[in-house]
């Protein structure tokens, strides 16, 4: 990146929100469906049809504005934006103009250590509209289908303030927010599902210079890494385009995951005049205090309190503190495991490392995982009262992600219990103090690293399940004898 | 007052219409004498009278959060001029 130029970025955000049934229709908000088979005459915009609103997505919106602190309007009204579009069948969109449900928010990120404020702009209340399906190639097709499973599906969109410095601060603004609302479980948050959507707003200007400069909205940014490369391309491309004394054109532009390039959507056809005016088929909203009070008394812990608590109780790191309050998931897994059991550092460094590997290679949610709280807490135990060691853990571990079995049964079943008997080793031991006479007189000698072969041997005999420190103790009596 | 042609035309495409060089000086005019008519509401004066959002004294008007299924697929395609594998079928957009 050049040293002269400035990234500046705003983020427009578009969340599902997880309700049952759609914003102003009855059919239901579920992912996934055949085509056309969640609808009804409202969301395929039937003539005559009124639109009636979902009071469960106005708790939703007052809800993720108190999450992103946000001020809620006393009064906020619904209005038409008109454009031409297939997927949008009433060929207007109810959303907010200027009167959003929520406005003037902020949220925290930490980038390289360093804490920064990034200010939200406004949060408002629209409908999804429907989705359109390619058939072939783009430039062999003849015609697209429309599937409106999505038409009137609640969304709010938030908009940030240009606060955003570089893509990084761009990434670490979307995970915060997703957790924030993972949290105020408002949606689900899956951006391959498109729960979670994202164009960013991307300018630069030379460093010092406090007119903004001439900005690109890219689109079609599908996963964070998406987002992280389509920034950098985009800020590479307009430092150049300036240096080679090109003017930069306000425009829309796509992300090709392909190309990894953007690539520029304008066309003649996109005259950008909705010409917004109020909704005549919706009477405007009145929000009381009371009303906001209620939802913010049902906000719970957010992920900030949540990541206090877990390094001020358990003496965590903030990295682990922050890793576990990423997702409300992972820390009702933590908090529950340890009303079972005591050590949250070790409850912490299992789940980092043995559970996140595993549900990363199966590509899984903890809210899928076969492991409970309380059968992790079960293993534990089993490593403290010596019936199993470390390493055999990991192993017991293992399977219990595959099949849900219990730590006990698992041991049992294979045989893997740690033999923590001092008869039953002492006789093992001795059969391998006899069988090397040699390796005993090394170490009688003074070679007291030849040790580590016996212990290795006493493993082998026992497949591992010795007690390693007993064998340790129990050996050095007999050696020293 | 008449409307310009460049106002016109951008209305038009707008609305989708494609009008021949005759018909936009036609509606430049016509439209002008609407917007002229409708400018009469500029003599009243509205000072300290706040926005109308709507014309009913109506707030909050909701429905529960409650999934009732729409008809069945063919029902509500039944009516589409072009249908393929369940969905409309539209001229590319693209």
């Amino acid at each position: 990146m050049s040293k002269d130029f400035e990234t500046v970025i705003g983020l427009e955000v578009h969340v599902e929100l997880k309700t049952r049934s759609k914003i102003f229709c009855s059919c239901t908000n579920e992912f996934g469906a055949k085509p056309n088979t969640n609808v009804c005459p409202i969301c395929s915009g039937f003539p005559g049809m009124l639109p009636v609103l979902n009071e469960q997505v106005v708790d939703y919106a007052i809800k993720s504005g108190l999450a992103l602190n946000c001020e809620i309007a006393d009064y906020c009204k619904f209005d038409r934006k008109n454009y031409f579009y297939p997927d949008l069948p009433k060929a207007y969109q109810i959303s907010q103009y200027d009167l959003p449900v929520c406005k003037q928010g902020y949220l925290d990120i930490e980038v390289n250590g360093e804490r920064k404020r990034i200010g939200i702009t406004r949060a408002h209340l629209e409908e999804d509209a429907g989705k359109l399906v390619h058939q072939g190639t783009i430039s062999s097709t003849t015609f697209s289908l429309v599937d409106l499973n999505r038409s009137g599906v609640p969304l709010l969109e938030i908009v940030s303030e240009p606060d955003l410095r570089s893509s990084q601060e761009a990434r670490a603004y979307m995970e915060k927010l997703r957790s924030l609302l993972l949290f105020a479980g408002v949606s689900d948050c899956k951006m391959e599902e498109g729960s979670l959507r994202c164009d960013a707003n991307v300018s630069v200007r030379p460093y010092g210079q406090e007119e903004l400069g001439t900005r690109a909205e890219v689109k079609n940014l599908n996963s964070f890494k998406a987002m992280e490369k389509a920034i950098d391309y985009e800020v590479r491309r307009q430092i150049e385009a300036i240096e080679d004394g090109e003017e930069i054109i306000q425009e829309t532009r796509t992300w090709e995951e392909e190309r990894q390039i953007t690539r520029s959507m304008r066309s003649k056809e996109e005259a950008h005049d909705y010409r917004y005016f109020p909704e005549p088929d919706l009477p405007p909203l009145r929000i009381s205090r009371e009303w906001v009070e209620r939802i913010l008394q049902s906000l719970p812990e957010m992920p900030e309190k949540a990541r206090e608590r877990l390094m001020e109780e358990y003496d965590l790191s903030e990295y682990d503190a922050h890793l576990l309050t990423l997702t409300p998931d992972y820390l009702a897994f933590f908090d529950e495991c340890t009303l079972y059991y005591q050590d949250g550092k070790i409850i912490s460094n299992w789940m980092m490392g043995e559970l996140n590997k595993l549900l990363n290679q199966k590509n899984m949610d903890i809210a899928e995982c076969r492991i409970k709280p309380a059968a992790l807490a079960d293993m534990l135990k089993l490593i403290d009262e010596g019936r199993i060691s470390g390493k055999m853990a990991k192993d017991v571990f293992e399977e219990m992600f595959e099949t849900g079995a219990s730590p006990e049964k698992i041991i049992k079943e294979k045989g893997m219990e740690q033999i923590s008997d001092e008869a039953a080793l002492g006789t093992i031991i001795q059969e391998v103090i006899d069988k090397n006479p040699g390796v005993v007189d090394d170490y009688r000698n003074g070679k007291k690293k030849a040790t580590g072969f016996l212990v290795g041997q006493v493993m082998q005999a026992t497949k591992g399940q010795a007690n390693p420190a007993l064998v340790n103790k129990i050996l050095a009596e007999k050696l020293n004898n | 007052m008449t409307l310009s042609i460049q106002e016109v035309q951008h209305v038009a495409l707008l609305a989708r219409l494609n009008l021949g060089e005759e018909e936009k000086e036609k509606y430049a005019e016509q439209l002008g004498s609407i917007l002229q008519y409708a400018d009469k509401l500029n003599e009243l004066d509205t000072e300290g009278v706040e926005p109308l959002d709507h014309i009913l004294p109506v707030f909050n008007v909701f429905r529960e959060d409650k999934v009732i299924p729409g008809p069945d697929r063919e029902e509500i395609l039944a009516n589409a001029p072009l249908v393929e594998e369940g969905q409309y079928k539209v001229p590319k957009i693209i």
